[in-house]
């Protein structure tokens, strides 16, 4: 049974395995590694058997703390519903310049569009998309299912069985979300209100000074009606 | 994915694919025309509207159905504007009759919410661009170009200046529109040429000696052509502001592809 001579801090641990990482770590996950390690490993390692989520949520605070303070130009995030390692936005040109890389490829308006109305109403039948935008989205479609920013997530029970789409995790790194929830104005634009909205919709257009470049707050609006 | 531009031949023909739809071309010309969009002039964002369509009809752009299906929407309201309201519609005598613009203003309220979210996220996207993982590319596939080119000036923009070059060459001499003196791939290399030559050139300063509307159209032609294929970059860096042509550098995928 091999022996740990010195036993790394829980920071360092945690700090090695986000390193590794090539994806977000989950709290779960580590805690399961430190009871496996355990059970592998014995000796020293046992120590850490019993690590809990609290521990590991106060470990990652500590190795952000510290980070700052060493001003390492890079950090621990919370994305995805796990942790990650990622470079400061500040050192982003030295990186680019070593990585040797150009300007990187960004989505055009109509495709951002498209999952803006998919990241806040999902799961969203095409049809429904397509009563937003105004136009057809199904080339758009193929094209974020390709970059996996949205998946198809069930049949919608409308006649047809038309596909539902919704977001993937890779959209939340992609992003840098943590959940859904932290999507920009995420309330107002959120399917929900809808139902009652129809029925109390004013019928003439209210004197709204709102100048065009506003945005607009204006809720009972309704996705789909043609 | 194409590959090169041809650089040689007449009969090479460019059909774009247009993304954004008529709500998209509406909310622009509201915007650019700074109007009310809870009281639309009608009559003045129709006119607009079919002068774009025109226009985006002679690039041959693959104009979507959708767009004649709101043209003829909006000759609708504009003719039931032209009635008193009572007897706009079948409404009943209790009810109020409805301003006729109220649905279509509905939906680009409804869209334009959509619109100024997705410009939320752009920004994350934005801020993403210079943070760096361990994961794989955040967006590897560079087989969907169509889903990111254009994005630093809309078409619509594009369209705008197209307009202007052409109403300054105005109506131009028959003789002038029979001599097709230009041919797109030609264009296509003067461009290229230009650019390989300096840095980046203003639209009003490539268009500016041209004489005639067929040069102004197989310029832009050329422009849109190389955009798609992301030789070139068009940037504008303030709402309806000049507009910048450069190269485009966007890196060769460096993963497998």
């Amino acid at each position: 049974m091999p022996d740990v001579p010195v036993l790394p801090e829980l920071t360092e641990i945690v700090g090695a395995i986000l390193l590794v990482s090539r994806q977000p770590v989950t709290v779960d996950r580590l805690v399961q590694v430190f009871k496996q390690t355990a059970d592998r490993m014995g000796g020293a390692a046992k120590d850490y058997a019993a690590v809990t989520a609290a521990d590991i949520e106060a470990a990652i605070e500590q190795l952000t703390r510290q980070l700052d303070t060493a001003r390492a130009g890079w950090r621990v995030v919370r994305v995805a519903q796990g942790y990650r390692i990622e470079s400061l936005a500040a050192c982003g040109p030295w990186i680019r310049v070593f990585l040797e890389r150009g300007r990187p490829q960004r989505l055009s308006a109509p495709a951002l569009e498209t999952l803006a109305i998919i990241a806040y109403r999902q799961p969203v039948t095409r049809a429904e998309i397509e009563a937003v935008r105004g136009v057809a989205v199904d080339q758009i479609l193929r094209n974020l299912l390709d970059l996996q920013l949205i998946r198809v997530v069930g049949r919608s029970e409308l006649p047809g069985r038309p596909w539902l789409f919704g977001t993937t995790q890779k959209f939340l790194e992609y992003f840098g979300l943590n959940s859904l929830d932290e999507l920009p104005g995420v309330d107002e634009l959120r399917r929900g209100a809808d139902a009652t909205s129809k029925a109390s919709r004013p019928s003439t257009i209210p004197p709204a000074p709102t100048p065009a470049e506003e945005p607009v707050h204006e809720s009972g609006t309704v996705a789909a009606e043609d | 994915m194409n590959g090169e531009p041809m650089s040689s031949g007449n009969d090479y023909k460019v059909t774009l694919e247009v993304f954004e739809g008529p709500l998209d071309l509406l909310l622009y010309l509201i915007r650019k025309e700074e109007v009310n969009i809870y009281d639309i002039p009608i009559e003045r964002i129709t006119r607009q509207y079919m002068e774009y369509l025109s226009m985006m009809r002679m690039l041959d752009l693959s104009v979507a159905g959708e767009f004649l299906v709101m043209a003829a929407t909006l000759m609708m309201i504009k003719s039931r504007m032209l009635l008193p309201p009572e007897e706009r519609s079948e409404t009943t005598e209790e009810e109020e009759a409805e301003d006729p613009r109220w649905d279509l203003v509905r939906r680009l309220v409804e869209y334009k919410k959509f619109k100024d979210a997705a410009r939320r996220l752009e920004e994350l996207e934005r801020e993403r661009c210079d943070v760096f993982t361990r994961a794989e590319e955040p967006l590897p596939s560079p087989a969907s170009a169509s889903a990111v080119s254009l994005h630093d000036v809309s078409l619509f923009d594009l369209l705008t200046a197209f307009q202007r070059a052409l109403e300054r060459i105005g109506p131009e001499d028959l003789g002038e529109i029979f001599a097709e003196r230009y041919t797109l791939g030609e264009k296509i290399d003067q461009l290229l040429a230009i650019l390989a030559e300096r840095d980046q050139i203003s639209l009003s300063e490539l268009i500016a000696g041209m004489r005639s509307r067929h040069e102004v159209v197989v310029t832009f032609l050329a422009l849109l052509e190389l955009i798609r294929l992301q030789q070139l970059r068009a940037v504008q860096e303030q709402p309806f502001g000049e507009i910048w042509i450069s190269r485009a550098v966007v890196e060769p995928t460096t993963l497998e592809s």
